[in-house]
């Protein structure tokens, strides 16, 4: 019997393939893994075939396209905060108004994204497949907020390096063994924890919010408190927000995000009236 | 021309249901010399009898670490051991580098597991012929793993393997009800009385054997020569109580494993051979050394 080529393409889908296809040299395959490549998980360390064998480099992925803007993050006595809107933006246009920005990862852990909302969902697969993989093992490990914090910067870090960056800056919320845990990774692979946190806009708006009103055994309330008012002050002043927010926790008894909400804002003050006369030369 | 005729391909099953070149690659960890691991409610032990193949050559290393949180105990072909033990480190440090937190002991077992028995399916491989005993201490706590040549691999309270490594196992089996409370000190009394059992003739001494502990508290640490020397001597001054006591028990546990193995049919009795066999042959005739 003949051999006939298989595709895994996409394009083409599984299968043989059919003769009027003839499959370019990117439906060759790629040596999926490397001797020394860990034996899972390496998917995401991988270079993408078709970047290697086109003429261009492909440019698409250069720069985000539908965007969510800041994620904002804080640990309280028992816990873990984040919240943010849930607006994908395409440019400055507000595409698409419910679009869950704060994930669950398991039971101790979630991550908040900004940036290129589908470069996220990449990302959430690749924790989606890891936690499939705990399940299946069937041996009481899953990954502890720690471990997905530093997975998701060496992600982050290799895609920089193969000059194709995922396109968001990350937060991971969590709570393992009696202590909170929250840190980012920026797009390039910078990697921080602390106290409390936000990405983009958020670190010029609410960071000083919360260094002023934070300390690190604050109440579930206290924390709220100070979340609802880190959020009015990003909605007021980040065009590309909306007032429709979720806020998420995780403590000992797992993670729970919220329903989306609005808050109540207040356009009448005097600042508000004339923004040009603090800013000359705009109108 | 052949005693078997089954026995020539790993792929091969005989009518009984059994593939004859899995069990000789078990056979083959009885070769090397004994080990023993075993573990309390908050450290594991891992202890070997080491051999030299000559006077005039150094003794053959049998512990190896792995990560700081666990190590291995080989006997069998030291060459795949070593292989083995390669490619644990290098998933180890892996799984660090990706996740900055130590790999959970069961699942770098079971990744072992799986590359070993990758070598009992195919045609144009053959079995590992190294049993480890994998010995470490991770979020779940302590641990003692047995890795078989035929991609089993088992969970233990306390596991022996090696050349007579029966008379450690009846020690083991006898005490270990006292592990979980023991202390690290204790326990690794009981690891060296474990060797004492299966060292037939010959003292036990700091050159002749090698401990590692590993616990929560504590990195694996090997202790060897002078380290090891207090633990040796402590057993010995307990020896001249335990003696009379001990040499009674001991040839009643005897008759009582080959009553036992008499018992479990054919198998036991081949068992035997293999383990009588494998006390006369010290040398260095065979290149399964360990």
């Amino acid at each position: 019997m003949l051999h006939r080529p298989t595709s895994h393409s996409a394009a083409i889908g599984p299968g043989p393939v059919p003769s009027l296809a003839n499959p370019g040299p990117a439906l060759e395959q790629q040596p999926r893994h490397a001797p020394q490549a860990p034996s899972c998980g390496s998917e995401a360390f991988c270079v993408d075939p078709q970047a290697l064998s086109s003429s261009h480099p492909r440019q698409h992925t250069q720069y985000p396209y539908v965007t969510g803007t800041s994620v904002l993050g804080i640990t309280f006595k028992d816990g873990v905060l984040l919240a943010c809107d849930t607006l994908g933006a395409y440019g400055s246009t507000k595409r698409y108004k419910s679009f869950d920005r704060l994930r669950k990862v398991n039971d101790v852990c979630m991550v908040g994204a900004s940036g290129e909302l589908s470069d996220f969902q990449y990302i959430m697969r690749l924790l989606e497949e890891l936690s499939d993989d705990d399940f299946c093992m069937d041996d009481g490990h899953h990954l502890k907020p720690a471990e997905v914090h530093s997975y998701l910067t060496r992600v982050l870090y290799n895609r920089r390096n193969k000059m194709d960056p995922l396109w968001n800056s990350l937060v991971v919320g969590g709570f393992h063994s009696g202590k909170p845990f929250l840190g980012t990774v920026g797009m390039i692979g910078t990697s921080y924890t602390d106290a409390h946190l936000a990405t983009g806009f958020g670190n010029h708006l609410a960071r000083p919010l919360m260094r002023e009103k934070h300390h690190p055994d604050m109440s579930e309330e206290e924390a709220v408190a100070l979340m609802h008012e880190c959020l009015k002050v990003c909605y007021y002043r980040d065009k590309n927000s909306i007032n429709k927010f979720q806020l998420a926790k995780v403590t000992k008894d797992g993670v729970s995000i919220s329903e989306p909400f609005a808050l109540e804002t207040n356009w009448g003050f005097k600042l508000f009236q004339n923004p040009a006369a603090n800013a000359v030369g705009t109108w | 021309m052949f005693r078997n005729q089954y026995d020539q391909d790993v792929t091969t099953w005989s009518p009984q249901g059994r593939i004859f070149q899995i069990e000789y690659a078990m056979e083959a960890v009885k070769q090397g010399s004994a080990a023993v691991g075993l573990k309390s409610g908050e450290h594991a032990v891992l202890a070997t009898i080491k051999r030299a193949p000559s006077d005039l050559s150094s003794y053959q290393r049998k512990i190896f670490k792995i990560d700081d949180h666990m190590g291995i105990a080989i006997s069998g072909l030291t060459a795949d051991g070593r292989i083995l033990c390669r490619y644990m480190r290098n998933e180890c440090l892996n799984h660090r580098f990706v996740y900055d937190s130590p790999m959970p002991l069961g699942r770098l077992v079971r990744q072992v597991a799986d590359k070993a028995q990758l070598g009992t399916q195919r045609s144009w491989k053959r079995p590992y012929g190294v049993g480890l005993i994998v010995a470490g201490h991770d979020e779940s706590g302590p641990h003692i793993f047995y890795n078989c040549p035929s991609g089993n691999y088992y969970d233990y309270k306390a596991f022996a393997m090696g050349a007579r490594s029966q008379a450690a196992k009846t020690y083991l089996e006898r005490q270990f009800e006292t592990f979980a409370a023991a202390s690290l000190d204790d326990l690794v009394k009981h690891a060296l009385h474990a060797l004492q059992a299966s060292l037939q003739d010959g003292e036990l001494t700091e050159k002749n054997c090698s401990v590692a502990v590993v616990g929560g508290d504590m990195p694996f640490t090997l202790l060897e020569d002078d380290s090891l020397a207090p633990y040796i001597a402590a057993i010995k001054e307990e020896e001249p109580a335990a003696a009379a006591g001990m040499e009674a028990e001991g040839a009643a546990a005897e008759g009582d494993a080959a009553a036992g193995e008499g018992g479990a049919a054919g198998e036991g009795e081949q068992q035997q051979e293999q383990q009588g066999g494998g006390g006369g042959d010290d040398g260095g005739e065979a290149p399964m050394e360990q």
